[in-house]
């Protein structure tokens, strides 16, 4: 009988489970960034040894989920919300670490408010936002990062920018605020860009353990339901057009609190 | 100069300094705003002295940030306050609906002035429904008390936040312009709380213990059912165990007034002059709306001749009071909306009543 397979050919792990991810099955669609970008997320909460003062903040939409999948304290936010909510729970407690995770229907239509006031404060907190161009949980209606010619439930001609106005770059505008730390947009449909997106992550984090004031990481996503993809065609998807529109990169680096 | 350090005597203090105080008091750190008229003595007053008390005073961006704001500050376990007017307690809502199916406690003081709508500034009683019949969606309730002096805009302050940890349920303080405004002779009288509420819910981390999580959303089984059952139940036992009215001049009354806030506190001084006419009026003061006193007015019906429901709107509590009893004929209603009630109009109202000429 030979030993049972992985057992008998390495020696030692050299890969993981990150702490901080719970040991369950995902419920997401195939295909789907959410679970990707939740093992990244739980990655840097590991790496700086934040799980035990960690309060993540989640919102409305698909994203809700967070805490079923991220074995920390989570506080559930009204739609669009989150960054006042996380606002509420670092000024309790600054001590700790507070995240929000929010798609895109959240933080970029009917969370523009908070977002930009909570950025504007300099609030210490780091947001995970991530943005697939839809409403995902509703089934598929037209989201404020829609691209002009997606079609939708809602814009079943296509987004036209005579009416629907234009898909929304956050990361770029949350970058003109002088309250924010770090903004970045990543995506996370190759290895090479999985990584990038974790180093990108591990900023954001690092500023708010800094004091430095609001990150966000804005990542591209996939649906590949509600978009009418098979998976592998979403990730060109994000490779093609939505990197064209949405560019991929550091717009705001902070290296000096301002208080400092 | 600071009101916090003037020693416990008599001295001349506003209604809405005197929640401040209250909530000071009370262990309140925390406070969230965004300005409105009539209330902006309190943000002022929160912003003056909570820094200096290692809290935080925030003037956020709007109350729908206020609120959630608060949301978050609550499920770090602390105790938190705002306070706003009739606009921008309606942009609370939302907020309240999800900290109320949250099970989350905070002290809400609304400050009321006239609507609907951007309406006026001057003092309304027209927040009644809103306040005592959930305001939000989804079905809940908040725990309503209305202050009728500046020392009860202090006392009931403390108490908001007691009920409010004690049922982990929002507790709205219920006040209007003239309360809010209006200086009297106040005594800071020491915080005694009831009892000391443990918050092992609050979300502090997960240090030596499993995740915990603070929401609202119940989309297994039945759970939302189950959730509704246990919301309802604990209504139900705030409702058998912290209803509060004020029982003045009721020996032998046979009109009673039913009236609250600024209301019921211009009807004590029409009651005062009907005594020294020889008619023998009352009055029933709820303190606590929600939950309405409603055995004391079932009782209290069957013994007068007449309960005159006095409200500054066209009539709204005064439904409650037709829900208390079944004797509807004794229920006779004066209704101010958007303006206070002077006590010769209700003192003219009592001598029609007492079947005396005017």
């Amino acid at each position: 009988m030979s030993a049972p397979p992985g057992k008998a050919r390495f020696s030692k792990a050299v890969y993981a489970r990150p702490r901080s991810l719970v040991d369950v099955k995902s419920h997401f669609c195939p295909g789907c960034h959410h679970g990707t970008i939740h093992k990244i997320v739980a990655e840097c909460i590991d790496r700086y040894g934040l799980r035990e003062k960690t309060i993540g903040v989640a919102c409305v939409g698909c994203s809700v989920f967070l805490y079923d999948y991220i074995d920390v304290d989570v506080v559930e936010s009204p739609h669009g919300r989150a960054p006042a909510v996380a606002t509420g729970v670092k000024r309790a407690q600054p001590d700790k670490f507070v995240f929000t995770y929010q798609g895109d229907g959240d933080l970029a239509a009917i969370g523009t408010s908070e977002i930009i006031h909570a950025a504007n404060r300099g609030e210490n907190l780091s947001v995970i936002f991530v943005n697939n161009t839809t409403y995902g949980m509703t089934g598929g209606q037209m989201a404020p990062t829609t691209m002009l010619g997606q079609k939708t439930s809602t814009t079943p001609y296509g987004r036209d920018f005579r009416g629907d106005g234009y898909p929304i770059r956050m990361a770029e505008l949350l970058a003109g605020l002088e309250g924010t730390a770090y903004s970045a947009r990543v995506a996370v449909s190759t290895p090479a860009q999985i990584r990038k997106s974790k180093e990108a992550v591990r900023k954001a984090f690092e500023m708010q353990i800094n004091g430095m004031g609001l990150s966000i990481v804005e990542f591209l996503s996939t649906c590949p339901t509600n978009w009418g993809m098979k998976p592998l065609d979403a990730q060109k998807r994000v490779l093609g057009e939505m990197s064209e529109y949405f560019p991929l990169g550091v717009f705001k680096e902070r290296v000096q609190a301002d208080f400092a | 100069m600071s009101a916090l350090a003037a020693p416990p005597s008599k001295r001349l203090l506003k209604g809405n300094e005197a929640i401040c105080l209250g909530a000071v008091a009370a262990g309140c750190r925390h406070y969230y705003g965004y300005p409105i008229t009539p209330q902006n003595d309190i943000p002022e007053y929160m912003a003056a002295h909570l820094p200096a008390l290692g809290g935080t005073f925030l003037q956020a961006e709007s109350e729908v940030a206020t609120i959630n704001m608060m949301l978050g500050t609550s499920a770090s376990g602390k105790r938190v306050m705002t306070s706003s007017s009739g606009p921008g307690i309606s942009l609370m809502q939302e907020g309240l609906s999800y900290m109320a199916g949250s099970e989350l406690p905070a002290v809400i003081v609304n400050i009321s002035r006239s609507g609907p709508g951007l309406g006026g500034i001057a003092p309304s009683q027209g927040d009644y429904f809103q306040a005592v019949k959930g305001g939000g969606h989804g079905g809940y309730r908040l725990i309503v008390l209305a202050p009728h002096s500046v020392q009860e805009m202090y006392a009931l302050t403390m108490l908001a936040f007691d009920l409010a940890d004690k049922y982990r349920t929002p507790a709205m303080i219920l006040g209007d312009a003239i309360v809010g405004q209006m200086k009297e002779p106040f005594v800071a009288s020491p915080y005694d709380p009831a009892s000391t509420v443990e918050k092992p819910w609050a979300l502090t981390g997960c240090a030596g213990r499993e995740r915990l999580n603070v929401k609202s959303l119940h989309l297994k089984d039945n759970e939302i059912e189950v959730h509704n059952w246990r919301l309802h139940e604990k209504y139900e036992r705030i409702r058998k165990d912290e209803t509060r009215a004020e029982p003045y001049m009721l020996d032998g009354a046979t009109i009673a007034i039913v009236a609250f806030g600024t209301a019921a506190r211009v009807g004590k001084t029409a009651i005062q002059w009907a005594r020294k006419e020889g008619i023998a009026a009352g009055m029933l003061r709820p303190i606590t709306l929600f939950p309405f006193p409603r055995r004391e007015v079932f009782e209290l019906a069957r013994k007068v001749d007449v309960l005159l429901v006095i409200e500054m709107n066209t009539g709204q509590m005064v439904e409650d009071v037709r829900q208390s009893t079944p004797l509807h004929d004794r229920i006779a209603f004066l209704g101010k909306p958007c303006a206070m009630p002077t006590p010769e109009e209700i003192l003219e109202r009592i001598r029609l009543l007492a079947g005396r000429k005017v």
